[in-house]
């Protein structure tokens, strides 16, 4: 290629230019890491805020989505992971990871202050939990009484004839919230006993969502009187005026937590240890309580408004290993069961 | 040229490719790698090869080793006697490197290597599937009824809605083409009003107007009573049409005739229109009765059109996600299910078995109409003389109420979806409120969404109209390379076959593909623009070339012996001359951008969030109102760009088609 003396000149003076750049660039250099999370978008800021008031030097670039979209997203760049560290997903999407070799393995500092529940099992632990989301039934009560429904105060209670056709719920094949709570059934009542209920329970559902807060935002716009969600949804609706109850079964309710990982074969190690050291501290613990009731280092949470009484007590002994790795069979046989008959009524 | 059919392949070809080897990708348990060794307290007892174990135990079934890629198969399960307390000490290894191993502690192991292990540590081992290439997918999808009736269900819900969408469609064309009576314009342009939505809004319209808190219900309760109104409404809840009966085919059908009435119309019009008088003269003249010249003169005369308009009417509702999403409850079908297949379980192996599926039946569709329309050309003859009709008192106004019931309907559905986003907690705080324009702290939405859609939606159009015509122009008016035109004319008609969601699936297998070099687009506007040019192609490129065919080849002549170079014609006479065909194209594309939600509800990434996607997002979360607010958003901007287009239209037609009058 020819080129004229300005064009030289010209040339020069970008190299020039780009050098000092650099140079500035290098003194000055922020770590970027790359945080994929599934935490709700408003949260997010002042997660970012809190954390760069203790850590300046490390800048969080933030990708959120759903919990399906991102979990599905992290499976699908298996071979070529773009994040760094994965900062609020669900403790079950992470154990699918887990499985699949993803996760770097590192013990925080301050994990022996965690309650052992919030905890991968294994040492150095894959994960640690942030903040537990709980199953919960919200109960709309202006059409509860057009209907003579009383309220439930169990799982049981709602396979009763009397609630036919007033109950809704997620479909666990495309909701996480779904799948814990059926997960949850099987371990309250056991195998047997737990399809035997969701065989009942079926009777029951008017219909199943795809989303996991749906059911309960329908019982609060009144589309049907009860609907299976979680807590954290039902206490948002009632703050938004809506004439709801939640209720917690007593036979116990299913959870997942939303939990922390470093992506193995990271370039920013460091970084990405500072974060997660940072994630289980008290002060990101007391941030996580503004919107979650059940937070992972035990005493420090405090009442969140609306939120049903007991709850941390009716929480079950969640095993994430049994729901993980019998994911497949489980959502296999709830299709075959529920989701074949579905076809029109003629 | 070569640029374009470049573009076509990349954006077109090889993700369907992709698409369809990832189908083929099954997962596996190769029970016949694994092997396992047990010491009960007398030292290590022989190896045992986990194939023949479970064979023996009859625990595993060498015909049915499929599974999926998060499958688990518990190494306890061989030794039928295990217990976590026992002293036991187990073994475990791969014969083979590379295969799927197991889980130890939760973490995956593929090597060679003995792993020792207490019962404790054992109890948790779990044994993974490996990789393999085969017909699996496809044999373990159709012996699982819950996939498989979802195949009889679109093609019930897409045959439903052809024949009502058609017969509708077809009586109010006959209304604006056959009968003199009034306002026709303005019944025209209603009709085409749910064109620029997205589909979806129609479901949402529908929960409010026969939901369980129906509008409709209500209404009558204020207006007769409610103990007037009670039994009537239980009457009609315990019947086969009760208020939640909305959700599911009943509501699919009635939101699908809503959204492809318009399509279905366009074409019977135009067929309807193009009628040779002299038939009816010579049918009157033989004292023919009215039903008979109907049957014989009408229908015959329309057919090909009707038959068109079933087939594009029948493609639009078996691809169509939107609108069995929203309003669908239980009742599944195919589009959905890829999305519950790739969302919900992350299985993207049958996601890409259900595109194959879906494919068929569009594709057929597509074939079919496609030689029905080749046909169509034969029947018009030079000699026709136009039909004009005659006005007669009755038969008018029987059409004009028949077209205001319709009229009124879809200008009803729109009037409920605003209504209700301007209500504040419906139905128990019936004050009006702008809330539910707070896209920012809904699940799923966003102001930047709406922001995104336009930027996107203008892209869609520039650089679509780009390509759409460069590339019609090339195949109009190119010489030489004959096998090649005809090849790249195959693949423009290609895209209308392909429903949003397999090309929106084929996308991710093709563009995140970590040895794609073409990798970088993923996640970015240029990905969703890309999909969206490639999925609406079709119509742009028949638009284009029709507009091209209407130019006599001696221009090109011309310019030739005047040895100027075809930039320059191309410049000055043939975009001038097909200047409101290019208007259209690009109005076209923007719209269609605006309410795609099928194409890239796969590819969005959270900068690049998109308004009818947040329609579909917030509607999921339960945010219905806002989800409403959000589509007629959508609605004013497609109809703001309508009325633009329109203006622009007339002020461009006075300057450069001034030629057209004398």
């Amino acid at each position: 290629m020819r080129q004229g003396l300005f064009g030289q000149v010209f040339k020069g003076a970008v190299m020039a230019a780009a050098g000092l750049a650099f140079v500035a660039g290098g003194a000055l250099a922020k770590t970027e890491l790359t945080v994929y999370t599934a935490v709700e978008a408003e949260d997010l800021k002042r997660y970012a805020e809190a954390f760069n008031e203790d850590y300046p030097d490390i800048e969080i670039k933030w990708v959120r989505d759903s919990t399906g979209i991102v979990t599905a997203k992290l499976l699908a760049e298996k071979n070529n992971p773009q994040a760094d560290v994965v900062w609020g997903l669900a403790a079950t999407s992470l154990l699918l990871m887990k499985g699949e070799g993803m996760l770097e393995p590192y013990a925080p500092e301050g994990l022996d202050k965690l309650d052992p529940k919030f905890r991968d099992k294994d040492n150095p632990p894959s994960w640690t939990g942030m903040d537990a989301w709980v199953a919960s039934v919200c109960v709309n009560t202006v059409e509860a009484n057009k209907n003579n429904l009383p309220t439930p105060t169990s799982w049981k209670d709602l396979t009763k004839p009397v609630y036919k056709g007033h109950v809704a719920m997620p479909n666990p094949n495309s909701s996480g919230t779904g799948f814990l709570d059926v997960s949850s059934w099987l371990q309250i009542f056991g195998e047997k006993g737990g399809w035997e209920f969701m065989d009942a329970l079926h009777e029951n559902i008017s219909h199943y969502t795809h989303s996991g807060s749906k059911p309960c935002k329908q019982a609060a716009a009144g589309e049907v009187p009860i609907g299976v969600s979680f807590a954290f949804r039902g206490a948002k609706s009632k703050a938004a005026g809506a004439p709801l109850e939640i209720i917690v079964p007593k036979e116990g309710i299913g959870w997942d937590m939303e939990a922390t990982a470093i992506i193995a074969g990271t370039g920013k190690l460091e970084a990405a240890k500072k974060l997660v050291d940072w994630s289980i501290t008290e002060k990101a613990n007391k941030l996580y309580n503004e919107g979650y009731a059940v937070v992972a280092i035990p005493g420090i949470a405090k009442p969140v408004k609306y939120f049903p009484e007991g709850i941390t007590e009716a929480m079950i002994d969640n095993d994430f290993e049994f729901a993980a790795n019998n994911r497949k069979a489980i959502l296999a046989e709830w299709q075959k069961r529920y989701d074949g008959k579905s076809e029109p009524k003629n | 040229m070569l640029v374009i059919v470049l573009y076509l392949l990349i954006a077109l070809a090889f993700p369907l490719y992709v698409m369809l080897s990832k189908s083929f990708e099954t997962y596996a348990f190769r029970f016949d790698t694994v092997e396992l060794q047990v010491d009960r307290g007398e030292g290590w007892g022989e190896t045992l090869n986990a194939m023949a174990l479970g064979e023996g135990l009859g625990i595993v079934d060498p015909g049915a080793l499929v599974t999926t890629s998060d499958g688990r198969f518990p190494a306890t399960s061989f030794f039928p006697d295990f217990s976590f307390r026992a002293k036991t000490l187990y073994r475990i290894r791969n014969t083979k490197e590379g295969s799927g191993g197991f889980l130890v502690k939760g973490r995956p192991a593929t090597g060679t290597d003995w792993f020792e292990l207490t019962s404790g540590e054992f109890r948790r081992v779990q044994i993974r599937p490996s990789q393999a290439t085969g017909t699996g997918n496809y044999l373990s999808y159709f012996s699982t009824p819950a996939l498989f009736t979802s195949i009889y269900n679109s093609l019930m819900i897409a045959m439903i809605s052809t024949i009502v969408t058609v017969t509708l469609a077809f009586l109010y064309a006959y209304a604006l083409t056959r009968s003199c009576m009034r306002f026709k314009g303005a019944f025209k342009m209603i009709a085409m009003v749910p064109i620029l939505v997205p589909s979806l809004l129609a479901g949402i319209g529908l929960i409010y107007l026969f939901g369980k808190q129906s509008l409709v219900l209500k209404v009558a309760e204020w207006a007769f009573g409610e103990e007037t109104v009670a039994p009537w409404w239980d009457m009609l809840a315990n019947g086969a049409y009760g208020p939640s009966e909305i959700y599911g085919p009943t509501g699919i059908v009635i939101a699908s005739v809503f959204f492809t009435f318009p399509h279905a119309l366009i074409i019977i019009i135009t067929a309807l229109s193009i009628a040779d008088a002299r038939l009816y003269e010579a049918a009157i003249a033989l004292r023919a009765p009215k039903p008979r010249i109907f049957r014989t003169v009408t229908i015959p005369g329309a057919r090909y059109g009707l038959i068109s308009a079933a087939f594009v009417v029948f493609n639009l509702v078996i691809t169509d996600f939107g609108v069995p999403k929203v309003i669908g409850g239980q009742f599944n079908v195919l589009a959905v299910d890829i999305y519950k297949q790739v969302i919900g379980q992350q299985n993207f192996q049958m996601g890409a078995v259900v595109s194959v599926v879906l494919l068929i039946p569009a594709l057929i569709a597509f074939t079919v109409d496609r030689i029905v329309q080749k046909k169509q050309v034969a029947l018009l003859s030079a000699r026709a003389v136009p039909y004009e009709p005659k006005p007669s008192r009755r038969f008018d106004r029987t059409m004009f109420a028949y077209c205001c019931f319709v009229a009124f309907f879809i200008l009803g559905v729109l009037a409920v979806c605003q209504y209700a986003a301007l209500i504040k907690f419906w139905p128990y705080n019936l004050s009006l409120s702008l809330g539910n324009y707070n896209f920012d702290v809904m699940d799923g939405g966003g102001w930047d969404s709406y922001a995104n859609s336009i930027q996107m939606a203008f892209y869609t159009a520039i650089v679509g109209t780009f390509m759409v015509f460069t590339g019609a122009y090339m195949v109009e008016k190119g010489k030489g390379f004959n096998s090649g035109r005809t090849g790249f004319q195959f693949l423009a008609m290609m895209p209308m076959a392909i429903p949003g969601m397999v090309l929106g699936l084929a996308y991710i297998f093709f563009f995140n593909h970590p040895n794609n070099p073409l990798n970088f687009v993923y996640g970015t506007m240029g990905i969703l623009v890309i999909c969206t040019v490639t999925h609406f192609y079709t119509v742009s490129h028949l638009t284009a070339v029709t507009a091209l065919k209407q130019m006599d080849p001696e221009f090109e002549a011309v310019s030739q012996s005047l040895k100027q170079p075809f930039t320059k014609i191309f410049a000055r006479v043939t975009v001038p001359v097909c200047l409101p065909a290019i208007l259209d194209i690009s109005i076209y594309l923007f719209v269609n951008a605006m309410t795609t939600v099928s194409a890239v509800v796969f590819l969005y990434s959270p900068d690049t969030t998109l308004a009818s996607v947040a329609v579909l997002n917030m509607d999921d979360a339960g945010d219905i109102a806002p989800a409403a607010a959000m589509g007629m958003m959508i609605f004013y901007t497609n109809a703001g760009v309508r009325l633009l287009h329109a203006g622009l239209t007339r002020g461009l037609h006075r300057r450069t088609q001034a030629w057209r009058t004398r």
